[in-house]
């Protein structure tokens, strides 16, 4: 647990950059830092290193005041992940995972060994063991940089805009990664980000700070979408907050899956039956969705790669209902595709039924 | 006699003032020289590196050293010592002290600048994660400053070997013994043969260098080619554009 008591920073200019914050970073959950710029977010995650030194208020990890140990002792035990990773140019990837065990006295076949396992564990390839930082992307050295932090496993983490410095597509991926990593390793972390759809995506718990460092809100994603405290928070987590709220809702019985006609790929056009709409769903051999099928449009007597339209999308029943909206709306059936486990086909659901789902269930909690 | 029957000559290869012997002295010297100039700027170069301090005083002196003149210094400190050194150092001790005044700016500057060159990011990183200040010089800023002051020590090696002909004005050995007595006795092939000994000389240490850098500066701070930047469009008008140029 990581607790600010009444943590104020003032610079001897007279600039504040955090005012009088006091907030709790729950042990194994993912506490986020969002705000604009100048809200002190990031001095606020460096104070709990002590990187920078608070001005007044004090911190405490699990109950021992910061200021009473050793920084250099402190700091060894929260991982620390940055912007651009920071590797260090002069090692190579594993030996840079390797560099802080080594330092506390691993050998070098031990630490070496181990860091090629969390090499594993963050998703990149023992082939780039022996590269230079500078032989990698972005995305890729910001994985190194995860599991650098994670070498001497450290029960707390902090991470300082760990994915902003790459494109958006491989943002995804890695915030996707991570949150699989987190849920098997559950470090304390604490995260900070201006990004505040990263901030919902990641986060078990996000503290809003404004300009000024004071904090705003700290809540749930789902209750920061649902209860902003103020118009500057209201503001700040989006006008598209209705749907956001949705990715925080579950999909339940409640929605009722119907079973969906499928035919296949190379199968004769005469065998197709009378079907409900002009769309028709294919599936592979294994029964996964594979794309819609206009009936009327079907070139030749056999469905073909090239009959299919790929714009659906397919849900999870352990899926959001934002994801079940959002296929359905993807679809050019208006239906949402539903796959189980194993990817295949459970059944679809119309928009209809999505939308007065969820209708009802925000009847049912008036307060939401 | 030709340059090349100058060379031929057994007689020039062989004792106290052959050749095999002057490039001993030579080196000698410029090895004593090049020595005291890393033990002293070395340390220092350290120090204002991490601590910032000085930058601005030491820049100015050094700037300062290499407007100086050699040779008119090399006689004034023989003049000033001369009265106080006893023996045959009178003459080494002025020839090493310009040596060492001209060599140590460069590896002054390659040191400190290439300590505040390493990689910020990196040594943020390494501060985070529990480095101490030390272990941070040490693993991180040194090994990072090493292309820079590995090529400061080149040019002032070079500056120290080509310089260190002026021992011969005050009656030293070494390469400088050909140029000066080629030229009292009317024999430029004695003179153009040091000349080119020098020469030589400079262009094999130039060598070595470049192949103790590839040894011991990392093949991480070896980049001698950029990556070719991989340019990704996210949006429709990025890709056209990029398809368009």
């Amino acid at each position: 647990m990581i607790f600010f008591d009444a943590v104020s920073k003032m610079y001897p200019d007279g600039t504040v950059a955090v005012d009088n914050l006091s907030l709790n970073a729950p042990n194994g959950k993912l506490t986020v830092l969002v705000g604009p710029s100048g809200c002190g977010k990031t001095t606020s995650m460096r104070m709990i290193n002590r990187l920078i030194a608070p001005s007044s208020g004090t911190i405490s990890l699990d109950g021992v005041d910061t200021q009473s140990m050793n920084a250099v002792q402190l700091r060894r035990k929260i991982g620390y992940v940055i912007q651009n990773a920071g590797l260090f140019p002069h090692r190579t990837i594993v030996d840079n995972v390797a560099a802080l065990p080594r330092l506390l006295g691993g050998s070098r076949k031990q630490t070496r060994m181990h860091a090629m396992e969390l090499l594993e564990h963050v998703g990149l390839d023992s082939s780039f063991a022996s590269r230079y930082p500078w032989q990698l992307s972005g995305g890729q050295q910001q994985r190194v940089g995860v599991a650098r932090a994670l070498a001497t496993d450290p029960p707390y983490l902090l991470m300082d805009e760990p994915f902003s410095a790459v494109d958006p597509i491989v943002r995804a991926q890695l915030q996707d990664e991570f949150l699989r990593l987190q849920a098997d390793i559950s470090k304390t972390i604490v995260l900070v980000t201006h990004d505040v759809d990263e901030a919902l995506k990641l986060g078990d718990q996000v503290a809003v700070l404004r300009t000024g460092g004071t904090l705003a809100q700290v809540a749930s994603p789902a209750d920061l979408l649902a209860h902003p405290t103020d118009a500057f928070v209201a503001d700040f987590v989006g006008s598209a907050r209705g749907y956001r709220a949705l990715g925080f809702v579950n999909t339940d019985d409640s929605i009722p899956v119907t079973p969906e006609q499928t035919v296949t790929l190379g199968q004769h056009t005469s065998t197709i039956g009378r079907t409900p709409s002009r769309w028709i769903l294919a599936v592979n051999a294994v029964n996964q969705p594979v794309g819609w099928v206009d009936v009327e449009l079907i070139a030749g007597d056999i469905i073909s790669a090239s009959d299919l339209n790929l714009s659906g999308t397919v849900t999870s029943a352990a899926g959001s209902v934002r994801d079940l909206l959002n296929s359905a709306l993807a679809s050019p059936s208006s239906r949402a595709v539903m796959i189980d486990s194993a990817g295949a086909l459970r059944g679809t659901v119309t928009l209809h039924d999505i939308v007065s789902a969820i209708g009802q269930a925000k009847e049912a909690r008036p307060n939401s | 006699m030709s340059l090349l029957e100058w060379f031929l000559d057994p007689a020039h290869w062989s004792g106290a003032d052959g050749i095999p012997m002057q490039i001993g002295v030579h080196l000698f010297y410029s090895a004593v020289a090049l020595a005291l100039s890393l033990l002293f700027a070395v340390p220092l170069g350290i120090y204002i590196g991490f601590t910032g301090k000085g930058e601005g005083i030491v820049a100015g002196i050094a700037n300062a050293l290499r407007a100086l003149p050699t040779l008119g210094l090399l006689v004034l400190l023989f003049l000033l010592l001369s009265p106080v050194v006893p023996g045959q150092l009178v003459y080494g001790i002025p020839t090493v002290i310009v040596l060492v005044l001209l060599a140590v700016p460069p590896i002054l500057t390659g040191t400190y600048a290439g300590i505040q060159a390493a990689d910020t990011e990196a040594v943020n990183a390494a501060r985070g994660m529990g480095y101490s200040q030390v272990q941070i010089l040490w693993f991180v800023q040194l090994p990072c400053a090493l292309p820079l002051l590995l090529s400061g020590v080149r040019s002032s090696t070079l500056q120290i070997v080509s310089t260190a002909t002026v021992a011969a004005y005050l009656g030293l050995q070494g390469l400088g013994r050909f140029i000066l007595d080629g030229r009292a006795q009317g024999d430029f092939s004695q003179m153009a043969a040091g000349a080119i000994l020098l020469a030589a000389l400079a262009l094999i240490l130039e060598l070595a260098f470049i192949a103790v850098g590839r040894l011991i500066v990392s093949p991480g701070l070896q980049r001698t080619t950029r990556a070719p930047r991989k340019i990704v469009p996210t949006t429709a008008t990025a890709a056209i554009r990029l398809t368009a140029s």
